[in-house]
Protein backbone atom coordinates (compact mmCIF):
# COMPACT_ATOMS: atom_id res chain seq x y z
CA UNK A 1 0.00 0.00 0.00
CA UNK A 2 1.86 3.55 -1.23
CA UNK A 3 0.00 6.37 -0.23
CA UNK A 4 0.69 10.07 -1.29
CA UNK A 5 -0.71 13.10 1.32
CA UNK A 6 -0.63 16.17 0.25
CA UNK A 7 0.38 18.61 3.22
CA UNK A 8 0.67 22.54 3.06
CA UNK A 9 3.03 24.45 5.13
CA UNK A 10 1.48 27.52 6.44
CA UNK A 11 2.78 30.46 8.60
CA UNK A 12 1.86 29.83 11.56
CA UNK A 13 -2.01 30.16 12.35
CA UNK A 14 -1.80 32.00 15.83
CA UNK A 15 -0.10 34.80 14.40
CA UNK A 16 -2.03 37.67 12.48
CA UNK A 17 -1.83 36.75 9.01
CA UNK A 18 -1.08 39.60 6.60
CA UNK A 19 -1.16 40.26 2.66
CA UNK A 20 2.00 41.33 0.85
CA UNK A 21 1.40 44.24 -1.54
CA UNK A 22 0.86 41.85 -4.45
CA UNK A 23 -2.25 41.03 -2.11
CA UNK A 24 -0.43 37.19 -2.10
CA UNK A 25 -0.41 35.99 1.54
CA UNK A 26 3.04 36.84 3.54
CA UNK A 27 4.80 33.11 3.47
CA UNK A 28 8.66 34.62 4.49
CA UNK A 29 8.82 33.90 7.54
CA UNK A 30 8.90 30.31 8.75
CA UNK A 31 6.10 27.86 8.40
CA UNK A 32 4.80 24.87 9.61
CA UNK A 33 2.64 21.89 8.94
CA UNK A 34 -0.61 22.92 8.58
CA UNK A 35 -2.66 21.10 11.54
CA UNK A 36 -5.40 20.11 9.18
CA UNK A 37 -2.97 17.93 6.69
CA UNK A 38 -1.35 16.04 10.44
CA UNK A 39 -4.41 13.82 10.01
CA UNK A 40 -4.21 12.86 6.69
CA UNK A 41 -0.59 11.80 7.36
CA UNK A 42 -1.59 9.96 10.35
CA UNK A 43 -4.45 8.01 8.63
CA UNK A 44 -1.76 7.37 5.87
CA UNK A 45 0.58 5.61 8.24
CA UNK A 46 -2.05 3.50 9.89
CA UNK A 47 -3.55 2.60 6.74
CA UNK A 48 0.19 1.40 5.36
CA UNK A 49 0.85 -0.26 8.73
CA UNK A 50 -2.21 -2.34 8.27
CA UNK A 51 -1.61 -3.09 4.78
CA UNK A 52 1.55 -4.51 5.95
CA UNK A 53 3.45 -2.82 3.40
CA UNK A 54 4.43 0.08 1.18
CA UNK A 55 5.10 3.51 2.16
CA UNK A 56 3.95 7.52 2.65
CA UNK A 57 4.98 10.06 0.41
CA UNK A 58 3.84 13.34 1.40
CA UNK A 59 3.91 15.99 -2.06
CA UNK A 60 4.30 19.79 -0.56
CA UNK A 61 4.29 23.20 -2.58
CA UNK A 62 6.12 26.20 -0.72
CA UNK A 63 8.25 29.08 -1.42
CA UNK A 64 12.06 29.25 -0.32
CA UNK A 65 12.48 25.32 -0.34
CA UNK A 66 10.97 25.28 2.83
CA UNK A 67 10.78 22.11 4.44
CA UNK A 68 10.03 22.86 8.48
CA UNK A 69 6.29 21.55 8.01
CA UNK A 70 7.35 18.57 6.12
CA UNK A 71 10.01 17.48 8.60
CA UNK A 72 7.59 17.59 11.65
CA UNK A 73 5.09 14.98 8.91
CA UNK A 74 8.49 13.19 8.33
CA UNK A 75 9.04 12.95 11.82
CA UNK A 76 5.69 11.35 12.49
CA UNK A 77 6.36 8.69 9.82
CA UNK A 78 6.49 9.30 6.36
CA UNK A 79 9.26 7.89 4.20
CA UNK A 80 10.21 10.72 2.07
CA UNK A 81 9.42 13.92 0.22
CA UNK A 82 8.74 15.74 -2.92
CA UNK A 83 8.71 19.70 -2.75
CA UNK A 84 7.87 22.02 -5.38
CA UNK A 85 9.74 25.39 -5.08
CA UNK A 86 9.81 27.69 -7.41
CA UNK A 87 9.50 32.09 -7.46
CA UNK A 88 6.89 31.37 -10.59
CA UNK A 89 4.74 30.14 -8.67
CA UNK A 90 3.81 33.44 -6.37
CA UNK A 91 0.22 34.09 -6.53
CA UNK A 92 -0.75 30.61 -8.02
CA UNK A 93 -4.69 29.78 -7.23
CA UNK A 94 -6.15 26.38 -6.04
CA UNK A 95 -6.27 25.06 -10.06
CA UNK A 96 -2.01 26.30 -10.42
CA UNK A 97 -1.61 24.75 -7.44
CA UNK A 98 -3.31 21.14 -8.02
CA UNK A 99 -1.86 21.21 -11.40
CA UNK A 100 1.82 21.25 -9.62
CA UNK A 101 0.68 18.60 -6.95
CA UNK A 102 -0.87 16.21 -9.43
CA UNK A 103 2.44 16.61 -12.03
CA UNK A 104 4.27 15.34 -8.53
CA UNK A 105 1.76 12.75 -7.61
CA UNK A 106 2.70 11.49 -10.68
CA UNK A 107 6.58 11.01 -10.15
CA UNK A 108 5.41 8.45 -7.19
CA UNK A 109 5.65 5.34 -8.53
CA UNK A 110 2.89 2.85 -8.22
CA UNK A 111 0.38 5.16 -5.67
CA UNK A 112 -2.36 3.55 -4.46
CA UNK A 113 -4.26 6.31 -2.74
CA UNK A 114 -4.14 10.10 -2.16
CA UNK A 115 -4.91 11.90 0.83
CA UNK A 116 -5.62 15.31 1.89
CA UNK A 117 -7.13 17.69 4.02
CA UNK A 118 -10.64 18.93 3.14
CA UNK A 119 -9.20 22.32 3.24
CA UNK A 120 -6.20 24.02 4.31
CA UNK A 121 -6.20 26.68 7.34
CA UNK A 122 -5.58 29.93 5.42
CA UNK A 123 -6.95 30.03 1.87
CA UNK A 124 -9.49 27.32 2.84
CA UNK A 125 -10.56 26.87 -0.69
CA UNK A 126 -11.38 23.46 -0.35
CA UNK A 127 -11.01 22.21 -4.27
CA UNK A 128 -7.31 21.63 -4.66
CA UNK A 129 -7.94 17.60 -3.48
CA UNK A 130 -10.89 16.94 -6.16
CA UNK A 131 -8.96 19.05 -9.06
CA UNK A 132 -6.00 16.92 -8.04
CA UNK A 133 -8.73 13.76 -8.81
CA UNK A 134 -10.11 15.33 -12.20
CA UNK A 135 -6.12 15.90 -13.51
CA UNK A 136 -5.36 12.26 -12.65
CA UNK A 137 -8.57 10.80 -13.57
CA UNK A 138 -8.99 9.82 -10.47
CA UNK A 139 -12.10 8.70 -8.65
CA UNK A 140 -12.26 10.85 -5.45
CA UNK A 141 -14.06 11.18 -1.97
CA UNK A 142 -14.48 14.32 0.23
CA UNK A 143 -14.94 14.79 3.30
CA UNK A 144 -13.87 11.47 4.77
CA UNK A 145 -14.41 10.80 8.72
CA UNK A 146 -13.29 7.24 8.59
CA UNK A 147 -11.75 5.47 5.64
CA UNK A 148 -10.55 1.80 5.09
CA UNK A 149 -9.09 -0.45 2.61
CA UNK A 150 -10.32 -3.85 1.73
CA UNK A 151 -9.98 -6.15 -1.68
CA UNK A 152 -8.61 -2.91 -3.67
CA UNK A 153 -11.35 -0.88 -2.73
CA UNK A 154 -11.54 2.21 -0.10
CA UNK A 155 -14.56 2.86 1.64
CA UNK A 156 -15.48 6.00 3.40
CA UNK A 157 -17.48 7.56 5.76
CA UNK A 158 -18.64 10.82 3.74
CA UNK A 159 -19.37 13.53 6.19
CA UNK A 160 -22.50 15.36 4.80
CA UNK A 161 -25.24 18.39 6.00
CA UNK A 162 -27.27 15.85 7.37
CA UNK A 163 -25.16 13.15 8.71
CA UNK A 164 -22.96 11.14 6.48
CA UNK A 165 -22.84 8.36 3.17
CA UNK A 166 -21.20 4.97 3.22
CA UNK A 167 -19.36 5.55 0.18
CA UNK A 168 -16.78 3.38 -1.45
CA UNK A 169 -14.25 3.61 -4.72
CA UNK A 170 -11.87 1.31 -6.96
CA UNK A 171 -7.96 2.14 -5.86
CA UNK A 172 -6.27 3.86 -6.64
CA UNK A 173 -8.36 6.87 -5.45
CA UNK A 174 -7.87 10.30 -3.80
CA UNK A 175 -9.76 10.79 -0.29
CA UNK A 176 -9.89 14.10 1.24
CA UNK A 177 -10.14 13.92 5.40
CA UNK A 178 -11.92 15.92 7.72
CA UNK A 179 -9.57 16.97 11.01
CA UNK A 180 -10.97 14.78 13.69
CA UNK A 181 -10.64 11.19 10.95
CA UNK A 182 -7.48 10.11 13.66
CA UNK A 183 -6.13 11.07 16.32
CA UNK A 184 -2.91 12.47 15.09
CA UNK A 185 0.99 11.38 16.83
CA UNK A 186 2.83 13.38 18.16
CA UNK A 187 6.38 12.99 16.70
CA UNK A 188 8.83 10.80 19.03
CA UNK A 189 12.23 11.83 19.58
CA UNK A 190 13.95 9.38 17.15
CA UNK A 191 11.37 10.01 14.93
CA UNK A 192 12.82 13.43 14.80
CA UNK A 193 15.88 12.78 14.33
CA UNK A 194 15.63 9.98 11.61
CA UNK A 195 13.61 12.43 9.83
CA UNK A 196 16.64 14.82 9.34
CA UNK A 197 18.02 12.40 7.19
CA UNK A 198 14.93 11.58 4.90
CA UNK A 199 15.10 12.09 1.56
CA UNK A 200 13.46 14.86 0.30
CA UNK A 201 13.36 16.14 -3.31
CA UNK A 202 13.35 19.07 -4.34
CA UNK A 203 12.04 20.12 -7.82
CA UNK A 204 10.87 23.33 -9.43
CA UNK A 205 8.10 23.83 -11.90
CA UNK A 206 10.58 23.00 -14.77
CA UNK A 207 11.55 20.01 -13.57
CA UNK A 208 7.69 18.71 -13.50
CA UNK A 209 7.26 19.81 -17.42
CA UNK A 210 4.91 22.22 -16.51
CA UNK A 211 5.27 26.09 -18.43
CA UNK A 212 5.95 28.54 -15.98
CA UNK A 213 3.66 31.13 -18.01
CA UNK A 214 0.18 28.85 -17.13
CA UNK A 215 0.79 28.90 -13.20
CA UNK A 216 1.15 31.79 -10.95
CA UNK A 217 0.08 35.21 -11.61
CA UNK A 218 0.33 34.29 -15.22
CA UNK A 219 -1.88 31.69 -15.80
CA UNK A 220 -4.15 32.65 -12.56
CA UNK A 221 -7.28 33.90 -14.57
CA UNK A 222 -8.39 35.89 -11.17
CA UNK A 223 -6.86 39.32 -10.99
CA UNK A 224 -7.37 40.74 -7.30
CA UNK A 225 -8.99 44.29 -7.67
CA UNK A 226 -9.05 45.01 -3.80
CA UNK A 227 -8.68 44.55 -0.47
CA UNK A 228 -10.59 46.21 2.44
CA UNK A 229 -10.98 46.24 5.97
CA UNK A 230 -14.44 44.16 6.89
CA UNK A 231 -17.24 46.63 8.53
CA UNK A 232 -16.34 45.66 11.94
CA UNK A 233 -18.80 44.62 14.87
CA UNK A 234 -18.96 46.81 18.09
CA UNK A 235 -18.37 44.80 21.30
CA UNK A 236 -21.34 45.30 23.81
CA UNK A 237 -21.13 45.53 27.74
CA UNK A 238 -18.59 43.02 29.01
CA UNK A 239 -19.45 42.15 32.56
CA UNK A 240 -17.30 39.87 35.34
CA UNK A 241 -20.02 37.35 36.87
CA UNK A 242 -20.62 38.14 40.57
CA UNK A 243 -23.02 35.44 41.02
CA UNK A 244 -25.61 37.67 39.18
CA UNK A 245 -25.02 37.21 35.61
CA UNK A 246 -27.40 34.91 34.78
CA UNK A 247 -29.97 37.48 35.62
CA UNK A 248 -28.39 39.81 33.30
CA UNK A 249 -28.42 37.40 30.09
CA UNK A 250 -32.29 36.86 31.11
CA UNK A 251 -32.84 40.43 31.39
CA UNK A 252 -31.17 41.17 27.95
CA UNK A 253 -32.97 37.71 26.44
CA UNK A 254 -36.28 39.46 27.21
CA UNK A 255 -35.31 42.93 25.76
CA UNK A 256 -35.26 40.81 22.43
CA UNK A 257 -38.30 39.06 23.13
CA UNK A 258 -37.23 35.44 22.34
CA UNK A 259 -38.42 34.46 25.81
CA UNK B 1 -24.35 45.43 -17.12
CA UNK B 2 -26.36 42.66 -16.39
CA UNK B 3 -24.57 39.28 -17.49
CA UNK B 4 -26.78 37.23 -20.06
CA UNK B 5 -27.49 33.93 -18.22
CA UNK B 6 -26.99 32.82 -15.34
CA UNK B 7 -26.41 28.94 -14.19
CA UNK B 8 -27.63 28.09 -9.96
CA UNK B 9 -26.99 24.81 -8.97
CA UNK B 10 -30.28 23.63 -7.47
CA UNK B 11 -28.83 21.44 -4.57
CA UNK B 12 -31.42 19.24 -2.69
CA UNK B 13 -32.02 18.28 0.74
CA UNK B 14 -34.82 15.61 1.53
CA UNK B 15 -37.80 18.23 1.71
CA UNK B 16 -36.94 20.21 -1.94
CA UNK B 17 -34.60 22.50 -2.82
CA UNK B 18 -31.53 23.40 -0.47
CA UNK B 19 -32.03 27.27 0.88
CA UNK B 20 -28.37 27.99 -0.13
CA UNK B 21 -28.92 27.09 -3.97
CA UNK B 22 -32.76 29.67 -3.05
CA UNK B 23 -30.50 32.13 -2.01
CA UNK B 24 -28.47 32.53 -4.95
CA UNK B 25 -31.65 32.43 -7.11
CA UNK B 26 -32.08 35.51 -5.48
CA UNK B 27 -29.08 36.87 -6.24
CA UNK B 28 -28.68 35.96 -9.85
CA UNK B 29 -31.96 37.44 -10.72
CA UNK B 30 -30.54 40.52 -9.97
CA UNK B 31 -27.27 40.05 -12.20
CA UNK B 32 -28.61 38.51 -15.42
CA UNK B 33 -31.07 37.97 -18.03
CA UNK B 34 -31.49 34.64 -17.84
CA UNK B 35 -31.30 32.55 -14.70
CA UNK B 36 -31.77 28.59 -15.31
CA UNK B 37 -30.83 25.56 -12.48
CA UNK B 38 -29.06 21.87 -13.07
CA UNK B 39 -29.30 19.43 -10.51
CA UNK B 40 -28.21 16.10 -10.50
CA UNK B 41 -30.93 13.17 -10.50
CA UNK B 42 -34.97 14.56 -11.43
CA UNK B 43 -35.95 18.01 -12.45
CA UNK B 44 -39.08 17.57 -12.88
CA UNK B 45 -39.23 17.17 -8.63
CA UNK B 46 -38.26 20.45 -8.37
CA UNK B 47 -39.47 22.41 -11.59
CA UNK B 48 -41.67 24.37 -9.63
CA UNK B 49 -39.95 25.26 -6.46
CA UNK B 50 -36.82 26.81 -8.49
CA UNK B 51 -39.66 28.33 -10.71
CA UNK B 52 -41.05 30.21 -8.28
CA UNK B 53 -37.97 31.53 -7.49
CA UNK B 54 -37.69 32.96 -10.85
CA UNK B 55 -35.53 29.78 -12.87
CA UNK B 56 -36.81 29.44 -16.06
CA UNK B 57 -34.85 25.76 -17.15
CA UNK B 58 -34.16 23.19 -14.92
CA UNK B 59 -30.83 21.04 -16.58
CA UNK B 60 -31.58 17.88 -14.97
CA UNK B 61 -28.59 14.92 -15.36
CA UNK B 62 -31.25 11.87 -14.38
CA UNK B 63 -30.62 9.04 -12.28
CA UNK B 64 -26.52 8.85 -11.47
CA UNK B 65 -27.33 5.69 -10.03
CA UNK B 66 -26.25 5.96 -6.69
CA UNK B 67 -22.87 8.33 -7.99
CA UNK B 68 -20.64 11.02 -5.73
CA UNK B 69 -21.69 14.04 -7.79
CA UNK B 70 -18.45 15.44 -8.56
CA UNK B 71 -16.90 14.00 -11.72
CA UNK B 72 -20.61 13.41 -13.33
CA UNK B 73 -22.12 16.63 -13.11
CA UNK B 74 -18.86 18.42 -13.32
CA UNK B 75 -18.21 17.03 -16.49
CA UNK B 76 -21.91 17.52 -17.79
CA UNK B 77 -21.49 21.32 -17.69
CA UNK B 78 -18.46 21.32 -19.37
CA UNK B 79 -19.85 19.21 -22.06
CA UNK B 80 -23.03 21.88 -22.38
CA UNK B 81 -20.25 24.61 -22.14
CA UNK B 82 -18.51 23.85 -24.47
CA UNK B 83 -21.18 23.07 -26.65
CA UNK B 84 -21.81 26.60 -26.68
CA UNK B 85 -25.01 26.35 -24.10
CA UNK B 86 -23.22 28.14 -21.67
CA UNK B 87 -24.18 30.62 -19.07
CA UNK B 88 -21.54 33.99 -17.82
CA UNK B 89 -21.70 32.34 -14.46
CA UNK B 90 -21.52 29.16 -12.41
CA UNK B 91 -23.13 29.86 -9.26
CA UNK B 92 -22.17 26.74 -6.64
CA UNK B 93 -22.77 27.06 -2.77
CA UNK B 94 -19.82 26.51 -0.68
CA UNK B 95 -20.68 22.85 0.38
CA UNK B 96 -19.77 19.59 -0.20
CA UNK B 97 -21.03 18.54 -3.24
CA UNK B 98 -20.85 21.93 -4.76
CA UNK B 99 -17.17 21.97 -4.41
CA UNK B 100 -16.13 18.84 -5.52
CA UNK B 101 -18.55 19.93 -8.44
CA UNK B 102 -16.92 23.35 -9.21
CA UNK B 103 -13.64 21.57 -9.01
CA UNK B 104 -14.21 19.16 -11.44
CA UNK B 105 -15.55 21.82 -13.79
CA UNK B 106 -12.94 24.07 -13.15
CA UNK B 107 -10.26 21.57 -14.33
CA UNK B 108 -12.34 20.31 -17.61
CA UNK B 109 -12.67 24.12 -18.47
CA UNK B 110 -9.05 24.74 -17.34
CA UNK B 111 -10.67 27.59 -15.82
CA UNK B 112 -10.47 29.21 -11.65
CA UNK B 113 -13.00 28.43 -9.61
CA UNK B 114 -13.08 31.04 -6.91
CA UNK B 115 -14.35 29.67 -3.24
CA UNK B 116 -15.96 31.35 -0.10
CA UNK B 117 -17.67 34.20 -1.57
CA UNK B 118 -20.22 36.17 0.26
CA UNK B 119 -21.53 38.75 -2.89
CA UNK B 120 -21.09 38.80 -6.54
CA UNK B 121 -20.92 42.51 -8.47
CA UNK B 122 -20.96 42.99 -12.24
CA UNK B 123 -19.39 46.21 -13.41
CA UNK B 124 -15.97 46.00 -15.85
CA UNK B 125 -16.53 42.34 -15.73
CA UNK B 126 -17.93 39.50 -13.01
CA UNK B 127 -16.17 40.42 -9.22
CA UNK B 128 -16.96 38.22 -6.15
CA UNK B 129 -15.51 39.37 -2.57
CA UNK B 130 -14.84 36.96 -0.15
CA UNK B 131 -13.40 37.28 3.22
CA UNK B 132 -10.21 36.41 4.46
CA UNK B 133 -8.60 36.36 7.98
CA UNK B 134 -11.73 35.16 9.77
CA UNK B 135 -13.60 37.83 7.87
CA UNK B 136 -11.45 40.80 9.08
CA UNK B 137 -10.69 42.02 5.74
CA UNK B 138 -12.49 41.67 2.54
CA UNK B 139 -10.63 40.34 -0.82
CA UNK B 140 -12.60 41.40 -4.19
CA UNK B 141 -11.16 39.31 -7.02
CA UNK B 142 -12.42 39.45 -11.03
CA UNK B 143 -12.28 36.36 -13.10
CA UNK B 144 -10.12 37.66 -15.96
CA UNK B 145 -9.79 34.26 -18.18
CA UNK B 146 -12.43 35.14 -20.43
CA UNK B 147 -15.19 32.25 -20.15
CA UNK B 148 -17.93 30.89 -17.62
CA UNK B 149 -16.81 31.88 -14.49
CA UNK B 150 -17.06 29.59 -11.97
CA UNK B 151 -18.18 30.61 -7.99
CA UNK B 152 -18.94 28.98 -4.67
CA UNK B 153 -20.94 31.12 -1.73
CA UNK B 154 -21.27 30.55 1.60
CA UNK B 155 -24.55 29.88 2.60
CA UNK B 156 -26.58 33.01 3.88
CA UNK B 157 -24.51 35.35 2.25
CA UNK B 158 -28.36 35.87 -0.04
CA UNK B 159 -31.49 36.44 0.84
CA UNK B 160 -34.14 33.62 -0.47
CA UNK B 161 -37.25 35.35 -1.77
CA UNK B 162 -39.61 34.00 -4.03
CA UNK B 163 -40.60 35.82 -7.50
CA UNK B 164 -43.65 34.45 -8.29
CA UNK B 165 -42.49 32.78 -11.63
CA UNK B 166 -44.25 29.73 -13.36
CA UNK B 167 -43.25 26.42 -12.68
CA UNK B 168 -39.20 26.02 -14.76
CA UNK B 169 -39.06 24.07 -17.81
CA UNK B 170 -37.02 20.61 -17.52
CA UNK B 171 -34.15 19.83 -19.82
CA UNK B 172 -31.86 16.91 -20.26
CA UNK B 173 -28.07 17.76 -18.94
CA UNK B 174 -26.52 14.84 -20.86
CA UNK B 175 -23.62 12.89 -18.76
CA UNK B 176 -20.65 11.71 -20.77
CA UNK B 177 -19.19 8.86 -19.71
CA UNK B 178 -16.86 9.56 -17.09
CA UNK B 179 -14.45 6.19 -16.70
CA UNK B 180 -12.61 5.86 -13.57
CA UNK B 181 -12.84 9.02 -12.41
CA UNK B 182 -16.89 8.75 -11.93
CA UNK B 183 -16.55 5.03 -10.02
CA UNK B 184 -17.53 6.41 -6.61
CA UNK B 185 -20.78 5.84 -5.35
CA UNK B 186 -22.76 5.66 -2.34
CA UNK B 187 -23.95 2.59 -0.80
CA UNK B 188 -25.94 4.12 2.43
CA UNK B 189 -27.36 7.32 3.70
CA UNK B 190 -27.36 8.75 7.14
CA UNK B 191 -29.49 10.82 8.81
CA UNK B 192 -28.44 12.58 12.53
CA UNK B 193 -31.59 12.22 14.18
CA UNK B 194 -32.43 15.83 15.95
CA UNK B 195 -35.25 17.10 17.14
CA UNK B 196 -36.29 21.33 17.19
CA UNK B 197 -35.33 23.62 14.57
CA UNK B 198 -32.52 23.06 12.85
CA UNK B 199 -28.92 24.90 13.23
CA UNK B 200 -29.03 27.02 10.35
CA UNK B 201 -32.07 28.37 10.73
CA UNK B 202 -33.14 28.71 14.44
CA UNK B 203 -33.80 32.56 15.54
CA UNK B 204 -31.65 31.28 18.56
CA UNK B 205 -28.08 29.40 18.35
CA UNK B 206 -26.79 27.93 21.69
CA UNK B 207 -23.06 26.97 21.25
CA UNK B 208 -20.60 25.22 23.35
CA UNK B 209 -17.07 24.91 23.25
CA UNK B 210 -13.68 23.52 25.07
CA UNK B 211 -14.44 25.72 28.08
CA UNK B 212 -17.11 23.10 29.19
CA UNK B 213 -14.24 20.88 30.23
CA UNK B 214 -15.77 17.18 29.01
CA UNK B 215 -18.10 15.66 26.80
CA UNK B 216 -20.86 15.19 29.37
CA UNK B 217 -21.63 18.95 30.36
CA UNK B 218 -22.79 19.40 26.14
CA UNK B 219 -25.96 18.69 27.89
CA UNK B 220 -26.66 22.09 29.46
CA UNK B 221 -26.01 23.65 25.96
CA UNK B 222 -29.27 21.53 24.50
CA UNK B 223 -31.04 21.85 27.27
CA UNK B 224 -30.64 25.86 27.30
CA UNK B 225 -31.44 25.47 23.42
CA UNK B 226 -34.18 23.66 24.13
CA UNK B 227 -35.58 26.06 26.53
CA UNK B 228 -35.23 28.91 24.17
CA UNK B 229 -36.41 26.93 21.18
CA UNK B 230 -33.37 27.12 19.50
CA UNK B 231 -30.84 24.45 18.02
CA UNK B 232 -27.66 23.75 19.96
CA UNK B 233 -24.11 24.15 18.12
CA UNK B 234 -20.58 24.15 18.88
CA UNK B 235 -17.41 24.82 17.91
CA UNK B 236 -14.72 23.20 15.48
CA UNK B 237 -12.82 22.23 18.55
CA UNK B 238 -15.17 19.89 20.14
CA UNK B 239 -16.35 18.46 17.03
CA UNK B 240 -12.85 17.46 16.71
CA UNK B 241 -12.69 16.04 20.34
CA UNK B 242 -15.35 13.53 19.28
CA UNK B 243 -18.02 15.02 21.70
CA UNK B 244 -20.66 15.82 19.30
CA UNK B 245 -21.07 15.34 15.45
CA UNK B 246 -20.06 17.47 12.91
CA UNK B 247 -23.41 18.27 11.54
CA UNK B 248 -23.11 20.87 15.06
CA UNK B 249 -20.11 22.65 13.99
CA UNK B 250 -20.60 26.74 13.29
CA UNK B 251 -17.45 28.09 11.40
CA UNK B 252 -15.80 28.26 8.22
CA UNK B 253 -15.74 24.39 8.16
CA UNK B 254 -19.11 23.91 9.45
CA UNK B 255 -22.32 25.91 9.41
CA UNK B 256 -23.07 29.45 8.96
CA UNK B 257 -25.82 30.66 11.31
CA UNK B 258 -27.45 34.08 11.38
CA UNK B 259 -29.91 33.56 14.42
CA UNK B 260 -31.81 36.46 16.57
CA UNK B 261 -29.74 35.51 19.37
CA UNK B 262 -26.09 33.59 19.62
CA UNK B 263 -25.22 32.23 22.59
CA UNK B 264 -21.26 31.35 22.37
CA UNK B 265 -20.67 29.21 25.98
CA UNK B 266 -16.72 28.19 26.51
CA UNK B 267 -15.74 29.16 22.97
CA UNK B 268 -12.83 31.79 23.30
CA UNK B 269 -13.61 33.01 19.67
CA UNK B 270 -10.74 31.31 17.14
CA UNK B 271 -11.43 33.30 14.11
CA UNK B 272 -12.52 29.79 12.18
CA UNK B 273 -15.57 29.88 14.47
CA UNK B 274 -16.19 33.82 14.43
CA UNK B 275 -16.53 33.21 10.80
CA UNK B 276 -19.47 31.02 10.68
CA UNK B 277 -21.28 33.24 13.55
CA UNK B 278 -20.47 37.09 13.75
CA UNK B 279 -22.99 37.83 11.01
CA UNK B 280 -25.84 37.37 14.19
CA UNK B 281 -28.43 39.96 14.96
CA UNK B 282 -26.87 39.50 18.83
CA UNK B 283 -24.32 37.96 20.64
CA UNK B 284 -23.70 36.88 23.73
CA UNK B 285 -20.71 35.55 25.22
CA UNK B 286 -20.01 33.53 28.19
CA UNK B 287 -16.26 32.63 28.90
CA UNK B 288 -13.56 32.78 32.09
CA UNK B 289 -10.76 34.27 30.07
CA UNK B 290 -11.49 38.24 29.79
CA UNK B 291 -8.93 38.74 26.92
CA UNK B 292 -11.45 35.60 24.70
CA UNK B 293 -11.26 37.28 21.49
CA UNK B 294 -15.11 36.97 21.16
CA UNK B 295 -15.75 39.27 23.52
CA UNK B 296 -14.32 41.86 20.69
CA UNK B 297 -17.80 40.90 19.07
CA UNK B 298 -20.64 39.85 21.92
CA UNK B 299 -23.28 42.80 22.94
CA UNK B 300 -23.27 41.46 26.15
CA UNK B 301 -20.02 39.31 27.59
CA UNK B 302 -20.08 37.36 31.23
CA UNK B 303 -16.55 36.66 32.28
CA UNK B 304 -17.16 33.92 34.32
CA UNK B 305 -17.23 30.21 34.81
CA UNK B 306 -19.70 28.52 32.41
CA UNK B 307 -20.27 25.81 34.95
CA UNK B 308 -21.52 28.86 37.55
CA UNK B 309 -23.46 30.78 34.94
CA UNK B 310 -25.28 27.92 32.69
CA UNK B 311 -26.59 26.13 35.56
CA UNK B 312 -28.01 29.17 37.13
CA UNK B 313 -29.32 30.42 33.78
CA UNK B 314 -31.11 27.41 33.03
CA UNK B 315 -32.63 27.66 36.54
CA UNK B 316 -33.60 31.21 36.09
CA UNK B 317 -35.64 30.20 32.73
CA UNK B 318 -36.87 26.99 33.82
CA UNK B 319 -38.99 28.90 36.95
CA UNK B 320 -40.59 31.43 34.27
Amino acid sequence: MNIVVCVKQIPDPADPGALDADHTLKRDGKLILDESDSYGVEMALQLVDKAGSGEVTLVSMAPNSEVSGLRTALAMGAAKAILVSDDALKGAGALDTAKVLAAAISRVEGADLVLAATESSDGYTGTVPEQIAAILDLPSITFAKSVEIADGTVKVQRQTEAGYDECEAPLPALVSVTAGVVEPRYPSFKGIMAAKSKPVDNVTVADLGIDAAIVGWAGAGQEIVDVSAAPEREAGEVIEDDGEAHLKIVEFLDGLKVL
Amino acid sequence: MALSKVWVHAEKTETGVAPISLEMLAKAREIADTVEVFTAGDGAAIAEEVGAHGATKVHATGDLSGKLLGAHVGAALAAAIEAGDGPDLVMLGTTQDGRDIGARLSVKLDKPVLTNNVEVEVADGIVVSTPIFGGTQIVKTKFSAGGTAIALFRPKSFVAEPSGGAAAEVAALDVPDCGAAGAAKVNNHHVEETSGPKLDEAAVVVSGGRGLGEAGKFEMIEELAKLLKGAPGASRAIVDAGWVPYSYQVGQTGKVVKPTVYIAAGISGATQHMVGMKGSKNIIAINKDPEAPIFGIADLGVVGDVHKVLPKLLDALKAR
